[in-house]
């Protein structure tokens, strides 16, 4: 058995979206390195319910990686400080005994909080409604290679769609921007034949679609590649400037 | 599909001017060091040089117009971006740390706004400095033209000319080598091996560039404007 660590907790609390919110603070001395973040803001949440609190609300669903439920800001790095791992995947054995983690919720006007750790995101909903599909009747579920795709493509749109839409991309973007997420979207559909068709459609609605929703401009940061759980490149956002041009000007 | 005016109020857009406006900017610089070097040349060179430029006549006009849009044109969009930051969050982290990695994030990058404003601030004095500076007059081949030349060395001899000039040019230093990588990026490229290529090409042309522009103020200056590389 390893020894329980000691770790002092710094969280913000917000009662709703128009609240103020503020920071609370706990040390939890039972925290284990085989517990994941998440298993560690539970262990508090029963603490504070025992205390008769409110727990911390914040967001999850699968806890292994896929769904990109979680996106908690921690000591100011989205999805704490290991690359490509959401943080429902982070585990306590990455922190020392006695150590200070302060949590936040990803903070972006787009993104407003519903409550404590948890945001709407539902701004990268309509990003998706505005073109983020495809159309066209493909009828049911086809022989895999009977549409000849090269595999430098597929491979290609296959690492855009890993994207699961968890927003730490907009969380670290120090302009808050969507690019990278619109971009990796923008890419898996553009890098496949059934996305061909409302390729330069698609791209503008999107790119639209962002700057409707309050998010940043890019200024070429990469600080989303960086953070991004699944390592997406910021070539997607290259991808969509290039598809943008070609709409422009076909 | 969308109408150019769409397209340069579109983020990707935006993103796509800052880059194009940025690069001719570079051009620009490029050509004004190559010009510069000409005072280290024969003792009329500099002259020549200026000359040529202003009997271009109308022509200079043009070119200084197109020059001044781009510049414009890239600061509107540089503060707009930068203001846009505001509204996009409008309540920042109470603790904020870049993930390293593959990220671009450094002192040149997160300071673009700070290097470029001071830059412009720089460009207005610069010209009031040189281009409505003292009138001083020579002849060239029998005629008369302005003597560019004195005025330079002239005012290259003092403290705080130098200095500020000296402070300005690195700091400009720092725009480019986040700005050269940067633009190319802006423009479509992919992040692997070539955009690594570009950064250290970005540091380089950066430092090198500047170190050009850096090197007359200071010559001058420790020389007394009396170095073997003046003729006279
Ligand atoms: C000789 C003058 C200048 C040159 C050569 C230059 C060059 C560049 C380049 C190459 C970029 C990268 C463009 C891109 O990301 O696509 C850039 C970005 C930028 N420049 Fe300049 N620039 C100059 C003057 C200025 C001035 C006067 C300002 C005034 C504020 C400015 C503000 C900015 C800002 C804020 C950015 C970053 C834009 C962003 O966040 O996306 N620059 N510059
Ligand atoms: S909870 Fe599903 S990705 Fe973290």
């Amino acid at each position: 058995m390893s020894k329980d660590m000691t770790i002092h907790l710094k969280y913000w609390k917000q009662a709703g979206p128009d609240a103020q919110g503020y920071f609370e603070e706990k040390t939890l001395n039972t925290v284990n390195e085989h517990m994941s973040f998440l298993e560690m803001l539970d262990v508090l949440n029963e603490e504070l319910q025992l205390e008769g609190k409110d727990p911390v609300e914040f967001d999850y669903d699968c806890r292994e990686g896929i769904c990109g439920s979680c996106n908690l800001v921690i000591n100011g790095q989205a999805h704490g400080p290991k690359e490509k791992v959401a943080c429902c995947q982070l585990h306590m054995r990455n922190y020392k005994d006695g150590d200070h983690i302060t949590i936040e919720p990803p903070k972006a006007g787009a993104f407003p909080i519903i409550k404590d750790l948890v945001v709407d995101r539902s701004a990268f909903d309509r990003i998706i409604e505005a073109g983020g599909y495809v159309s066209v009747k493909t009828g049911s579920a086809q022989e895999a290679n009977s549409i000849p795709i090269e595999k430098e493509h597929s491979d290609l749109a296959f690492d855009y769609a890993t994207c699961i839409g968890c927003g730490a991309c907009v969380a670290a973007c120090p302009n808050a921007s969507a690019s990278l997420f619109t971009g990796a979207k923008i890419a898996h559909l553009g890098k496949l034949p059934q996305g061909e068709l409302e390729r330069s459609k698609r791209v503008v609605a999107m790119v639209d679609q962002m700057k409707e929703e309050g998010f940043g401009d890019c200024s070429n940061f990469a600080e989303c590649e960086a953070v991004c759980p699944v390592g997406i490149s910021i070539s997607a956002i290259a991808e969509m400037r290039k598809d943008y041009v070609k709409a422009v000007f076909s | 599909m969308p109408s150019i005016k769409q397209a340069l109020s579109s983020q990707v857009g935006r993103k796509i001017m800052t880059g194009i406006t940025g690069i001719g900017l570079m051009f620009f610089l490029i050509g004004h060091l190559a010009g510069n070097l000409s005072i280290f040349g024969t003792a009329d060179a500099f002259n020549i040089y200026t000359k040529t430029l202003m009997d271009l006549g109308p022509l200079l006009y043009v070119i200084e117009a197109g020059l001044a849009f781009f510049f414009l044109y890239h600061t509107v969009l540089g503060v707009s971006i930068w203001l846009g930051r505001r509204k996009a969050r409008p309540e920042g982290y109470n603790t904020y740390k870049s993930k390293g990695g593959p990220s671009h994030q450094n002192l040149a990058s997160r300071s673009m706004i700070i290097s470029g404003s001071i830059i412009f601030i720089f460009l207005v004095l610069h010209i009031i400095h040189f281009k409505f500076g003292a009138d001083y007059t020579t002849m060239i081949d029998g005629e008369q033209a302005r003597d560019l030349r004195r005025l330079v060395l002239e005012e290259f001899q003092k403290t705080w000319v130098v200095i500020g000039y000296v402070f300005v040019l690195l700091l400009a230093v720092l725009h480019l080598a986040h700005g050269f990588w940067s633009a190319f990026t802006s423009l479509g490229m992919k992040h692997g091996e070539t955009s690594k290529k570009i950064q250290v090409t970005a540091y380089a042309f950066s430092i090198i560039l500047m170190l050009g522009f850096i090197f007359i103020p200071l010559y001058i200056y420790f020389t007394g404007g009396e170095g073997s590389l003046i003729s006279y």
